[in-house]
Protein backbone atom coordinates (compact mmCIF):
# COMPACT_ATOMS: atom_id res chain seq x y z
CA UNK A 1 0.00 0.00 0.00
CA UNK A 2 1.22 3.80 -1.02
CA UNK A 3 0.00 5.76 1.67
CA UNK A 4 1.57 8.68 -0.05
CA UNK A 5 -0.27 8.32 -3.27
CA UNK A 6 -3.99 9.24 -2.28
CA UNK A 7 -6.87 9.27 -5.37
CA UNK A 8 -10.67 8.72 -4.82
CA UNK A 9 -12.35 5.99 -6.32
CA UNK A 10 -14.78 8.44 -7.46
CA UNK A 11 -11.88 9.89 -10.00
CA UNK A 12 -10.55 6.53 -10.80
CA UNK A 13 -14.06 6.03 -12.09
CA UNK A 14 -14.30 9.06 -14.40
CA UNK A 15 -10.67 8.15 -15.76
CA UNK A 16 -11.40 4.71 -16.37
CA UNK A 17 -14.91 5.33 -18.16
CA UNK A 18 -13.30 7.93 -20.85
CA UNK A 19 -10.98 4.83 -21.58
CA UNK A 20 -13.63 2.19 -21.97
CA UNK A 21 -15.69 4.93 -23.74
CA UNK A 22 -13.12 5.42 -26.14
CA UNK A 23 -13.41 1.53 -27.19
CA UNK A 24 -17.08 0.65 -27.36
CA UNK A 25 -19.10 3.22 -28.31
CA UNK A 26 -22.21 1.68 -27.17
CA UNK A 27 -21.11 2.85 -24.13
CA UNK A 28 -23.36 6.07 -22.95
CA UNK A 29 -23.21 8.17 -19.79
CA UNK A 30 -25.93 9.33 -17.91
CA UNK A 31 -25.26 11.82 -14.40
CA UNK A 32 -28.20 13.80 -12.92
CA UNK A 33 -26.36 17.28 -12.49
CA UNK A 34 -23.53 15.70 -10.52
CA UNK A 35 -21.07 15.18 -13.37
CA UNK A 36 -18.00 17.56 -11.70
CA UNK A 37 -18.43 15.57 -8.52
CA UNK A 38 -18.94 11.99 -9.93
CA UNK A 39 -16.24 12.62 -12.35
CA UNK A 40 -18.86 11.61 -15.70
CA UNK A 41 -17.50 15.09 -16.77
CA UNK A 42 -13.91 13.79 -17.46
CA UNK A 43 -15.95 11.54 -20.37
CA UNK A 44 -18.48 14.14 -21.60
CA UNK A 45 -15.84 16.18 -22.36
CA UNK A 46 -14.62 13.85 -24.54
CA UNK A 47 -18.07 12.33 -25.70
CA UNK A 48 -20.80 14.94 -25.41
CA UNK A 49 -22.97 13.32 -27.69
CA UNK A 50 -22.77 9.65 -25.50
CA UNK A 51 -23.14 12.05 -22.34
CA UNK A 52 -26.97 12.76 -20.80
CA UNK A 53 -26.96 15.12 -18.14
CA UNK A 54 -31.12 14.57 -17.13
CA UNK A 55 -30.84 17.08 -14.23
CA UNK A 56 -31.90 16.80 -10.59
CA UNK A 57 -34.13 14.20 -11.52
CA UNK A 58 -32.75 10.81 -10.74
CA UNK A 59 -35.56 8.46 -11.47
CA UNK A 60 -36.36 9.55 -14.96
CA UNK A 61 -32.52 9.11 -14.61
CA UNK A 62 -32.61 5.77 -14.09
CA UNK A 63 -35.71 4.84 -16.46
CA UNK A 64 -33.99 7.07 -19.31
CA UNK A 65 -31.12 4.28 -18.70
CA UNK A 66 -33.21 1.53 -18.63
CA UNK A 67 -34.68 2.57 -21.72
CA UNK A 68 -31.07 3.15 -23.76
CA UNK A 69 -30.55 -0.91 -22.53
CA UNK A 70 -32.87 -2.52 -24.10
CA UNK A 71 -31.81 -1.23 -27.49
CA UNK A 72 -28.33 -2.36 -26.54
CA UNK A 73 -26.33 0.61 -25.35
CA UNK A 74 -24.55 -0.26 -22.39
CA UNK A 75 -25.54 2.88 -19.44
CA UNK A 76 -23.45 3.87 -17.06
CA UNK A 77 -25.24 5.94 -14.82
CA UNK A 78 -23.87 8.06 -11.66
CA UNK A 79 -24.87 10.41 -8.95
CA UNK A 80 -24.54 10.28 -5.43
CA UNK A 81 -25.20 6.57 -3.29
CA UNK A 82 -28.02 8.19 -1.77
CA UNK A 83 -29.96 9.52 -4.61
CA UNK A 84 -29.11 6.29 -7.01
CA UNK A 85 -30.08 3.46 -4.34
CA UNK A 86 -32.55 5.88 -2.16
CA UNK A 87 -34.34 8.28 -4.06
CA UNK A 88 -34.35 5.78 -7.31
CA UNK A 89 -34.95 2.79 -5.07
CA UNK A 90 -38.36 1.34 -7.09
CA UNK A 91 -36.83 2.37 -10.93
CA UNK A 92 -33.87 0.61 -10.09
CA UNK A 93 -36.26 -2.70 -8.74
CA UNK A 94 -38.38 -2.42 -11.46
CA UNK A 95 -37.16 -1.06 -14.89
CA UNK A 96 -33.65 -2.67 -14.42
CA UNK A 97 -33.52 -5.82 -12.45
CA UNK A 98 -36.72 -7.50 -12.93
CA UNK A 99 -36.05 -6.89 -16.98
CA UNK A 100 -32.32 -7.95 -16.22
CA UNK A 101 -31.11 -4.94 -17.98
CA UNK A 102 -27.71 -4.21 -18.88
CA UNK A 103 -27.56 -0.92 -16.43
CA UNK A 104 -24.35 -0.09 -14.50
CA UNK A 105 -24.91 1.87 -11.51
CA UNK A 106 -21.56 3.83 -10.39
CA UNK A 107 -22.66 5.60 -7.16
CA UNK A 108 -20.04 7.80 -5.65
CA UNK A 109 -20.26 9.39 -2.22
CA UNK A 110 -21.40 6.39 -0.37
CA UNK A 111 -20.89 6.50 3.61
CA UNK A 112 -20.02 8.81 6.20
CA UNK A 113 -16.74 9.69 4.40
CA UNK A 114 -19.04 12.05 2.42
CA UNK A 115 -17.92 14.36 5.11
CA UNK A 116 -18.88 17.50 5.59
CA UNK A 117 -22.50 17.48 4.18
CA UNK A 118 -23.77 15.49 6.87
CA UNK A 119 -26.68 12.62 7.43
CA UNK A 120 -28.69 13.28 4.75
CA UNK A 121 -25.84 13.06 2.02
CA UNK A 122 -24.21 10.13 3.97
CA UNK A 123 -25.41 6.56 2.05
CA UNK A 124 -25.58 4.09 4.73
CA UNK A 125 -28.12 1.59 3.18
CA UNK A 126 -27.03 0.99 0.01
CA UNK A 127 -25.48 -2.45 -0.22
CA UNK A 128 -28.17 -3.62 1.73
CA UNK A 129 -30.88 -2.26 -0.44
CA UNK A 130 -29.22 -3.06 -3.99
CA UNK A 131 -28.06 -6.56 -2.09
CA UNK A 132 -31.76 -8.10 -2.12
CA UNK A 133 -32.84 -6.99 -5.16
CA UNK A 134 -32.18 -10.34 -7.58
CA UNK A 135 -29.95 -10.02 -10.52
CA UNK A 136 -27.96 -7.04 -9.36
CA UNK A 137 -24.37 -7.69 -8.57
CA UNK A 138 -23.07 -5.14 -5.83
CA UNK A 139 -19.44 -3.90 -5.91
CA UNK A 140 -17.58 -1.75 -3.74
CA UNK A 141 -13.89 -0.88 -4.71
CA UNK A 142 -10.82 -0.10 -2.43
CA UNK A 143 -8.32 2.01 -4.72
CA UNK A 144 -7.21 3.34 -7.95
CA UNK A 145 -6.26 0.23 -9.65
CA UNK A 146 -9.70 -1.83 -8.62
CA UNK A 147 -11.72 0.51 -9.73
CA UNK A 148 -10.03 1.08 -12.89
CA UNK A 149 -10.23 -2.84 -13.45
CA UNK A 150 -13.87 -2.82 -12.05
CA UNK A 151 -15.33 -0.82 -14.89
CA UNK A 152 -13.14 -2.09 -17.58
CA UNK A 153 -14.64 -5.47 -16.31
CA UNK A 154 -18.45 -4.75 -15.61
CA UNK A 155 -18.69 -3.00 -19.06
CA UNK A 156 -17.97 -6.33 -20.58
CA UNK A 157 -20.57 -8.78 -18.41
CA UNK A 158 -24.12 -8.88 -19.03
CA UNK A 159 -27.02 -7.44 -16.41
CA UNK A 160 -27.39 -4.74 -13.98
CA UNK A 161 -24.20 -4.11 -11.55
CA UNK A 162 -24.05 -1.65 -8.47
CA UNK A 163 -20.76 -0.28 -7.86
CA UNK A 164 -20.36 1.92 -4.60
CA UNK A 165 -17.44 4.31 -4.80
CA UNK A 166 -15.57 7.22 -2.10
CA UNK A 167 -16.00 10.78 -2.30
CA UNK A 168 -12.40 10.17 0.04
CA UNK A 169 -9.08 10.28 -1.70
CA UNK A 170 -7.41 6.74 -0.52
CA UNK A 171 -3.99 5.26 -0.70
CA UNK A 172 -3.45 3.23 -3.96
CA UNK A 173 -3.60 -0.31 -2.53
CA UNK A 174 -2.68 -2.68 -5.71
CA UNK A 175 0.06 -2.74 -8.48
CA UNK A 176 -1.07 -2.08 -11.75
CA UNK A 177 -2.18 -4.82 -13.44
CA UNK A 178 -3.36 -6.30 -10.22
CA UNK A 179 -5.28 -9.91 -11.09
CA UNK A 180 -8.79 -9.07 -9.60
CA UNK A 181 -12.37 -11.41 -10.64
CA UNK A 182 -15.58 -10.11 -9.49
CA UNK A 183 -17.04 -12.44 -6.70
CA UNK A 184 -13.44 -13.09 -5.63
CA UNK A 185 -12.37 -11.26 -2.84
CA UNK A 186 -8.53 -10.32 -2.15
CA UNK A 187 -6.54 -12.01 0.79
CA UNK A 188 -3.60 -9.78 1.74
CA UNK A 189 -1.10 -11.56 4.38
CA UNK A 190 -1.95 -14.60 6.14
CA UNK A 191 -1.47 -14.17 9.60
CA UNK A 192 -3.73 -16.67 11.66
CA UNK A 193 -4.71 -14.87 14.76
CA UNK A 194 -7.56 -13.16 12.97
CA UNK A 195 -9.08 -12.20 9.88
CA UNK A 196 -10.38 -8.77 8.81
CA UNK A 197 -12.70 -8.57 6.22
CA UNK A 198 -13.30 -5.18 4.69
CA UNK A 199 -14.62 -3.28 1.42
CA UNK A 200 -14.09 -0.20 0.04
CA UNK A 201 -12.74 2.45 2.27
CA UNK A 202 -12.21 0.46 5.16
CA UNK A 203 -9.28 -1.69 3.14
CA UNK A 204 -6.74 0.86 3.42
CA UNK A 205 -7.71 1.29 7.67
CA UNK A 206 -7.38 -2.76 7.73
CA UNK A 207 -3.92 -2.80 6.09
CA UNK A 208 -3.11 -0.07 8.75
CA UNK A 209 -4.18 -1.80 11.49
CA UNK A 210 -2.65 -4.87 9.99
CA UNK A 211 0.70 -3.30 10.18
CA UNK A 212 0.10 -1.51 14.06
CA UNK A 213 -0.69 -4.73 14.87
CA UNK A 214 2.23 -6.79 13.52
CA UNK A 215 4.59 -3.91 15.47
CA UNK A 216 2.47 -5.79 18.32
CA UNK A 217 3.40 -9.46 17.61
CA UNK A 218 -0.27 -10.22 16.36
CA UNK A 219 -0.45 -11.48 12.84
CA UNK A 220 -3.82 -10.46 10.58
CA UNK A 221 -4.85 -11.28 7.72
CA UNK A 222 -7.33 -8.32 5.48
CA UNK A 223 -9.66 -9.94 2.99
CA UNK A 224 -10.92 -7.42 0.41
CA UNK A 225 -14.12 -7.57 -0.89
CA UNK A 226 -14.67 -5.70 -4.44
CA UNK A 227 -17.95 -7.70 -4.36
CA UNK A 228 -20.62 -8.01 -1.86
CA UNK A 229 -23.08 -9.74 -4.27
CA UNK A 230 -22.45 -12.70 -5.08
CA UNK A 231 -20.29 -12.87 -2.08
CA UNK A 232 -16.88 -14.91 -2.07
CA UNK A 233 -17.94 -18.07 0.37
CA UNK A 234 -14.95 -19.70 -0.83
CA UNK A 235 -12.47 -17.30 1.33
CA UNK A 236 -14.92 -17.28 4.09
CA UNK A 237 -14.84 -20.64 5.20
CA UNK A 238 -11.17 -20.99 4.94
CA UNK A 239 -10.67 -18.04 7.12
CA UNK A 240 -12.66 -19.20 9.19
CA UNK A 241 -10.86 -22.17 9.59
CA UNK A 242 -7.71 -20.60 9.60
CA UNK A 243 -8.16 -17.99 11.89
CA UNK A 244 -9.12 -17.14 15.19
CA UNK A 245 -11.00 -14.17 15.30
CA UNK A 246 -13.15 -12.95 12.57
CA UNK A 247 -14.12 -9.29 12.31
CA UNK A 248 -15.85 -7.38 9.58
CA UNK A 249 -15.37 -3.35 9.08
CA UNK A 250 -17.28 -1.30 6.67
CA UNK A 251 -18.39 2.66 6.27
CA UNK A 252 -22.19 0.97 6.25
CA UNK A 253 -25.07 0.44 8.57
CA UNK A 254 -24.09 -2.80 10.38
CA UNK A 255 -27.41 -3.96 9.08
CA UNK A 256 -27.47 -5.68 5.88
CA UNK A 257 -23.48 -4.87 4.45
CA UNK A 258 -20.55 -6.75 3.57
CA UNK A 259 -20.95 -7.69 7.93
CA UNK A 260 -24.67 -9.53 7.14
CA UNK A 261 -23.49 -11.20 4.25
CA UNK A 262 -20.71 -12.51 6.01
CA UNK A 263 -22.83 -13.88 8.96
CA UNK A 264 -25.17 -15.24 6.13
CA UNK A 265 -22.56 -17.73 5.10
CA UNK A 266 -21.28 -17.91 8.53
CA UNK A 267 -24.43 -19.46 9.75
CA UNK A 268 -25.38 -21.89 7.08
CA UNK A 269 -21.88 -23.26 6.36
CA UNK A 270 -19.47 -22.66 9.28
CA UNK A 271 -20.92 -21.12 11.84
CA UNK A 272 -18.20 -18.66 13.84
CA UNK A 273 -18.36 -16.03 16.39
CA UNK A 274 -17.59 -12.52 13.53
CA UNK A 275 -17.21 -9.18 14.84
CA UNK A 276 -19.01 -6.48 12.82
CA UNK A 277 -17.82 -3.30 12.64
CA UNK A 278 -19.58 -0.28 10.89
CA UNK A 279 -22.48 2.35 11.91
CA UNK A 280 -24.24 1.20 14.45
CA UNK A 281 -27.78 1.91 13.00
CA UNK A 282 -27.29 5.46 13.31
CA UNK A 283 -27.41 8.27 10.81
CA UNK A 284 -24.22 9.99 10.25
CA UNK A 285 -23.06 13.42 10.77
CA UNK A 286 -20.84 16.47 9.97
CA UNK A 287 -17.33 16.36 9.95
CA UNK A 288 -14.18 15.84 8.31
CA UNK A 289 -13.59 12.12 6.85
CA UNK A 290 -10.58 11.06 9.22
CA UNK A 291 -12.57 12.60 12.25
CA UNK A 292 -15.82 10.43 11.01
CA UNK A 293 -14.08 7.29 10.81
CA UNK A 294 -12.49 7.93 14.03
CA UNK A 295 -16.12 9.13 15.81
CA UNK A 296 -17.62 6.26 14.34
CA UNK A 297 -15.15 3.42 15.10
CA UNK A 298 -13.98 2.25 11.67
CA UNK A 299 -10.41 3.17 11.52
CA UNK A 300 -7.27 1.88 12.10
CA UNK A 301 -7.22 2.60 15.40
CA UNK A 302 -10.84 0.63 16.44
CA UNK A 303 -10.02 -2.13 14.49
CA UNK A 304 -6.49 -2.95 16.00
CA UNK A 305 -8.68 -2.30 19.40
CA UNK A 306 -11.13 -4.73 18.69
CA UNK A 307 -8.28 -7.44 17.67
CA UNK A 308 -6.42 -7.38 20.82
CA UNK A 309 -10.29 -7.34 22.83
CA UNK A 310 -12.21 -9.25 21.09
CA UNK B 1 -53.32 3.60 -44.00
CA UNK B 2 -53.52 0.24 -45.00
CA UNK B 3 -56.17 -0.85 -42.87
CA UNK B 4 -59.81 0.50 -43.16
CA UNK B 5 -61.99 1.85 -40.30
CA UNK B 6 -64.35 -0.17 -39.95
CA UNK B 7 -61.78 -3.53 -40.38
CA UNK B 8 -59.86 -1.17 -37.17
CA UNK B 9 -63.18 -0.85 -34.99
CA UNK B 10 -63.71 -4.61 -35.74
CA UNK B 11 -60.31 -5.50 -34.79
CA UNK B 12 -60.80 -2.89 -31.24
CA UNK B 13 -63.81 -4.79 -31.11
CA UNK B 14 -62.74 -8.30 -30.88
CA UNK B 15 -59.71 -6.76 -28.33
CA UNK B 16 -62.14 -6.31 -25.95
CA UNK B 17 -63.79 -9.61 -26.19
CA UNK B 18 -60.41 -10.99 -25.31
CA UNK B 19 -59.86 -8.12 -22.45
CA UNK B 20 -62.98 -9.87 -21.33
CA UNK B 21 -62.24 -13.34 -22.25
CA UNK B 22 -58.79 -12.97 -20.22
CA UNK B 23 -59.85 -11.26 -17.21
CA UNK B 24 -62.58 -13.82 -16.69
CA UNK B 25 -60.18 -16.73 -17.17
CA UNK B 26 -57.97 -15.15 -14.53
CA UNK B 27 -60.52 -14.02 -11.95
CA UNK B 28 -58.37 -11.23 -11.72
CA UNK B 29 -56.80 -8.46 -13.77
CA UNK B 30 -57.78 -4.76 -14.83
CA UNK B 31 -60.43 -4.49 -17.33
CA UNK B 32 -61.71 -0.98 -17.28
CA UNK B 33 -58.75 0.70 -18.56
CA UNK B 34 -58.09 -2.29 -20.81
CA UNK B 35 -61.26 -1.30 -22.77
CA UNK B 36 -60.75 2.56 -22.64
CA UNK B 37 -57.43 1.42 -24.93
CA UNK B 38 -58.87 -0.54 -27.31
CA UNK B 39 -59.59 1.61 -29.77
CA UNK B 40 -55.95 3.12 -29.39
CA UNK B 41 -54.15 -0.69 -29.68
CA UNK B 42 -55.94 -1.43 -32.66
CA UNK B 43 -55.32 1.72 -34.77
CA UNK B 44 -51.59 1.12 -33.60
CA UNK B 45 -50.69 -2.90 -33.74
CA UNK B 46 -52.88 -2.72 -36.79
CA UNK B 47 -52.46 0.44 -39.03
CA UNK B 48 -49.16 2.26 -37.63
CA UNK B 49 -46.34 0.51 -36.20
CA UNK B 50 -43.63 -0.98 -38.20
CA UNK B 51 -43.21 -4.28 -36.34
CA UNK B 52 -42.89 -7.46 -36.92
CA UNK B 53 -44.66 -10.73 -35.12
CA UNK B 54 -42.16 -13.16 -36.55
CA UNK B 55 -39.00 -11.20 -35.26
CA UNK B 56 -40.31 -9.16 -32.19
CA UNK B 57 -36.58 -8.16 -31.05
CA UNK B 58 -36.05 -6.57 -34.52
CA UNK B 59 -33.63 -3.70 -33.81
CA UNK B 60 -35.25 -0.97 -36.59
CA UNK B 61 -38.82 -1.84 -34.84
CA UNK B 62 -41.19 0.91 -33.37
CA UNK B 63 -41.12 0.47 -29.91
CA UNK B 64 -44.49 0.52 -27.48
CA UNK B 65 -44.06 1.00 -24.03
CA UNK B 66 -47.37 0.55 -22.12
CA UNK B 67 -46.54 2.39 -19.07
CA UNK B 68 -49.82 1.76 -17.35
CA UNK B 69 -49.35 -1.85 -17.13
CA UNK B 70 -52.05 -2.82 -15.28
CA UNK B 71 -53.71 -2.95 -18.92
CA UNK B 72 -51.66 -5.89 -19.80
CA UNK B 73 -54.62 -7.66 -20.91
CA UNK B 74 -55.58 -4.61 -23.92
CA UNK B 75 -51.73 -5.14 -24.74
CA UNK B 76 -51.39 -8.80 -24.46
CA UNK B 77 -54.99 -9.27 -26.50
CA UNK B 78 -53.22 -7.20 -29.17
CA UNK B 79 -50.16 -9.15 -29.28
CA UNK B 80 -51.95 -12.17 -29.57
CA UNK B 81 -54.48 -11.01 -32.36
CA UNK B 82 -50.98 -9.26 -34.32
CA UNK B 83 -49.84 -13.17 -34.07
CA UNK B 84 -46.95 -12.59 -31.66
CA UNK B 85 -48.13 -15.91 -29.59
CA UNK B 86 -51.16 -18.37 -30.05
CA UNK B 87 -54.46 -16.78 -28.98
CA UNK B 88 -55.13 -20.04 -26.36
CA UNK B 89 -52.05 -18.20 -24.39
CA UNK B 90 -54.68 -15.99 -23.46
CA UNK B 91 -56.29 -18.21 -21.04
CA UNK B 92 -53.11 -18.55 -18.86
CA UNK B 93 -53.34 -14.60 -17.73
CA UNK B 94 -51.87 -14.27 -14.05
CA UNK B 95 -51.91 -18.45 -13.50
CA UNK B 96 -48.57 -19.58 -12.24
CA UNK B 97 -46.02 -20.54 -15.26
CA UNK B 98 -48.09 -18.21 -17.40
CA UNK B 99 -46.07 -15.50 -19.62
CA UNK B 100 -48.72 -13.81 -19.38
CA UNK B 101 -47.91 -12.41 -15.79
CA UNK B 102 -50.03 -9.40 -13.60
CA UNK B 103 -48.10 -7.06 -15.61
CA UNK B 104 -45.88 -7.20 -19.04
CA UNK B 105 -42.77 -8.63 -18.36
CA UNK B 106 -40.45 -8.46 -21.48
CA UNK B 107 -38.39 -10.88 -20.62
CA UNK B 108 -41.14 -13.39 -21.24
CA UNK B 109 -43.69 -11.91 -23.85
CA UNK B 110 -42.59 -11.49 -27.11
CA UNK B 111 -43.62 -7.85 -28.48
CA UNK B 112 -43.69 -6.51 -25.09
CA UNK B 113 -40.82 -3.95 -25.57
CA UNK B 114 -40.72 -2.67 -21.92
CA UNK B 115 -41.57 -4.39 -18.45
CA UNK B 116 -43.63 -1.80 -16.89
CA UNK B 117 -46.23 -1.79 -13.51
CA UNK B 118 -44.94 0.24 -11.12
CA UNK B 119 -46.91 3.48 -12.51
CA UNK B 120 -45.25 6.72 -13.67
CA UNK B 121 -41.70 4.82 -14.80
CA UNK B 122 -42.78 4.04 -18.15
CA UNK B 123 -41.85 7.24 -20.21
CA UNK B 124 -38.50 7.52 -18.79
CA UNK B 125 -37.86 4.25 -20.64
CA UNK B 126 -39.64 5.47 -24.04
CA UNK B 127 -37.38 8.78 -23.74
CA UNK B 128 -34.27 5.90 -23.07
CA UNK B 129 -35.45 4.11 -26.58
CA UNK B 130 -35.90 7.16 -28.50
CA UNK B 131 -32.67 8.68 -27.78
CA UNK B 132 -30.98 5.63 -28.37
CA UNK B 133 -32.73 5.89 -32.39
CA UNK B 134 -31.32 9.40 -32.12
CA UNK B 135 -27.55 7.84 -31.34
CA UNK B 136 -28.12 4.95 -33.81
CA UNK B 137 -29.72 7.62 -36.93
CA UNK B 138 -32.27 4.89 -36.73
CA UNK B 139 -36.15 5.96 -37.95
CA UNK B 140 -38.36 3.81 -35.89
CA UNK B 141 -40.94 5.74 -33.81
CA UNK B 142 -41.69 5.05 -29.42
CA UNK B 143 -45.10 5.37 -28.26
CA UNK B 144 -45.58 5.57 -24.76
CA UNK B 145 -49.37 5.23 -23.19
CA UNK B 146 -50.09 7.06 -20.09
CA UNK B 147 -52.63 6.70 -17.73
CA UNK B 148 -54.34 9.86 -16.78
CA UNK B 149 -54.18 8.66 -13.15
CA UNK B 150 -50.83 7.97 -13.44
CA UNK B 151 -49.43 11.09 -14.42
CA UNK B 152 -49.71 12.33 -10.79
CA UNK B 153 -46.60 10.49 -10.47
CA UNK B 154 -43.69 12.79 -10.52
CA UNK B 155 -41.21 10.89 -12.66
CA UNK B 156 -43.70 11.77 -15.71
CA UNK B 157 -43.03 15.23 -15.56
CA UNK B 158 -39.55 14.82 -14.84
CA UNK B 159 -39.52 12.51 -18.29
CA UNK B 160 -41.43 15.31 -20.10
CA UNK B 161 -39.04 17.77 -19.39
CA UNK B 162 -35.97 14.91 -20.31
CA UNK B 163 -38.07 14.74 -23.86
CA UNK B 164 -38.12 18.32 -24.48
CA UNK B 165 -34.67 18.83 -23.49
CA UNK B 166 -33.96 16.28 -26.28
CA UNK B 167 -36.22 16.87 -28.82
CA UNK B 168 -37.68 13.88 -29.10
CA UNK B 169 -40.03 14.20 -32.38
CA UNK B 170 -39.91 10.18 -32.73
CA UNK B 171 -41.94 10.40 -29.43
CA UNK B 172 -45.13 10.08 -29.15
CA UNK B 173 -46.98 9.89 -25.87
CA UNK B 174 -50.56 9.17 -25.24
CA UNK B 175 -52.36 9.57 -22.17
CA UNK B 176 -55.48 7.65 -21.91
CA UNK B 177 -58.28 10.34 -20.07
CA UNK B 178 -60.83 7.73 -18.94
CA UNK B 179 -61.50 10.13 -16.15
CA UNK B 180 -61.15 7.14 -13.49
CA UNK B 181 -58.56 5.94 -10.94
CA UNK B 182 -58.97 4.12 -8.57
CA UNK B 183 -60.28 6.02 -5.40
CA UNK B 184 -62.87 8.33 -7.60
CA UNK B 185 -62.93 10.76 -10.48
CA UNK B 186 -59.06 12.05 -11.32
CA UNK B 187 -60.20 15.61 -10.60
CA UNK B 188 -61.19 14.46 -6.98
CA UNK B 189 -58.03 12.06 -6.14
CA UNK B 190 -55.78 14.57 -7.43
CA UNK B 191 -56.42 16.09 -10.17
CA UNK B 192 -53.85 16.62 -13.16
CA UNK B 193 -56.14 18.78 -15.22
CA UNK B 194 -55.38 21.21 -17.41
CA UNK B 195 -53.38 17.58 -18.60
CA UNK B 196 -53.31 19.32 -22.03
CA UNK B 197 -52.03 22.81 -21.18
CA UNK B 198 -49.54 20.88 -18.62
CA UNK B 199 -47.64 18.57 -21.33
CA UNK B 200 -47.77 22.08 -23.68
CA UNK B 201 -46.01 24.24 -21.06
CA UNK B 202 -43.66 21.01 -20.85
CA UNK B 203 -42.69 21.83 -24.85
CA UNK B 204 -44.93 18.69 -26.57
CA UNK B 205 -47.48 19.36 -29.23
CA UNK B 206 -50.49 18.27 -27.87
CA UNK B 207 -53.74 16.99 -29.70
CA UNK B 208 -56.77 16.38 -28.49
CA UNK B 209 -58.69 13.59 -29.57
CA UNK B 210 -61.80 11.28 -28.57
CA UNK B 211 -59.53 8.01 -27.85
CA UNK B 212 -62.60 5.89 -28.69
CA UNK B 213 -62.87 7.09 -32.10
CA UNK B 214 -60.61 5.26 -34.74
CA UNK B 215 -60.89 7.99 -37.44
CA UNK B 216 -59.48 10.61 -34.92
CA UNK B 217 -56.64 8.14 -33.72
CA UNK B 218 -55.60 7.60 -36.85
CA UNK B 219 -55.35 11.09 -38.20
CA UNK B 220 -53.63 11.94 -35.01
CA UNK B 221 -51.11 9.68 -35.03
CA UNK B 222 -50.33 10.86 -38.44
CA UNK B 223 -50.51 14.41 -37.56
CA UNK B 224 -47.53 13.46 -34.57
CA UNK B 225 -45.38 11.77 -37.64
CA UNK B 226 -44.97 15.42 -39.13
CA UNK B 227 -44.45 17.37 -35.97
CA UNK B 228 -40.51 17.88 -36.09
CA UNK B 229 -37.83 18.65 -33.30
CA UNK B 230 -40.30 18.30 -30.08
CA UNK B 231 -42.53 15.57 -29.08
CA UNK B 232 -46.07 14.98 -28.94
CA UNK B 233 -48.73 13.83 -26.83
CA UNK B 234 -51.67 13.14 -27.85
CA UNK B 235 -54.62 13.00 -25.07
CA UNK B 236 -57.34 10.70 -25.71
CA UNK B 237 -60.92 11.24 -24.29
CA UNK B 238 -61.89 8.15 -23.46
CA UNK B 239 -64.74 5.82 -21.92
CA UNK B 240 -63.27 3.72 -18.81
CA UNK B 241 -64.75 0.16 -19.47
CA UNK B 242 -65.64 1.09 -23.14
CA UNK B 243 -67.81 -0.78 -24.68
CA UNK B 244 -69.39 -3.00 -21.53
CA UNK B 245 -72.47 -1.18 -20.44
CA UNK B 246 -72.04 -1.66 -16.55
CA UNK B 247 -68.56 -1.18 -16.69
CA UNK B 248 -68.25 2.17 -18.81
CA UNK B 249 -67.55 4.78 -16.29
CA UNK B 250 -67.24 2.98 -12.79
CA UNK B 251 -64.23 3.17 -10.97
CA UNK B 252 -65.55 -0.17 -9.69
CA UNK B 253 -63.98 -2.03 -12.93
CA UNK B 254 -60.75 -0.93 -12.36
CA UNK B 255 -59.39 -4.50 -11.13
CA UNK B 256 -61.96 -6.22 -10.93
CA UNK B 257 -63.05 -9.62 -12.59
CA UNK B 258 -66.61 -10.16 -14.11
CA UNK B 259 -68.78 -13.36 -12.60
CA UNK B 260 -70.28 -15.49 -15.24
CA UNK B 261 -73.33 -13.98 -15.76
CA UNK B 262 -71.89 -10.63 -15.88
CA UNK B 263 -69.29 -12.26 -18.41
CA UNK B 264 -71.81 -13.87 -20.25
CA UNK B 265 -73.44 -10.52 -20.62
CA UNK B 266 -70.47 -8.19 -21.56
CA UNK B 267 -69.70 -11.26 -24.57
CA UNK B 268 -73.27 -10.76 -25.97
CA UNK B 269 -72.64 -6.84 -25.85
CA UNK B 270 -69.40 -7.16 -27.11
CA UNK B 271 -70.50 -9.65 -30.18
CA UNK B 272 -73.59 -7.53 -31.16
Amino acid sequence: MNIDKKIATRQSYGEALLEVGTKNKNIVVLDADLSTATKTNIFAKQFPERFFDLGIAEQNLIGTAAGMATCGKIPFVSTFAVFAAGRAYDQIRNSICYPNLNVKICATHAGITVGEDGATHQMLEDISLMRTLPNMTVMCTSDDTQTKWAIEEISKIQGPVYLRLCRLASPVIYEENTKFEIGKATQIGDGTDATIFATGITVAESLKAQEILKSQGIQVRVVDFNTIKPIDEEIIIKCAKETKKLISVEDHNIIGGLGSAISEVLTSKYPKKLERMGINDVFGKSGKAEELLKHFKIDSEAICNIVNFM
Amino acid sequence: MSTNIQELEKLANNIRIEIINQVYAAQSGHPGGSLSIADIMAVLYFNELNVNPQNPTWEDRDRVVLSKGHCAPALYATLALKGYFNISELQNLRKIDAILQGHPDMKKVPGVDMTTGSLGQGLSCANGMAISAKLDNKNYRVYAILGDGEIEEGQIWEAAMAAHKYKLDNLCVIVDNNNLQIDGKIEDVMSPYPIDEKFKSFGFEVININGNNVKEILQALEKAKTIKEKPTCIIAKTTKGKGVSFMENKAEWHGKAPNEEQYKQAIQELKK
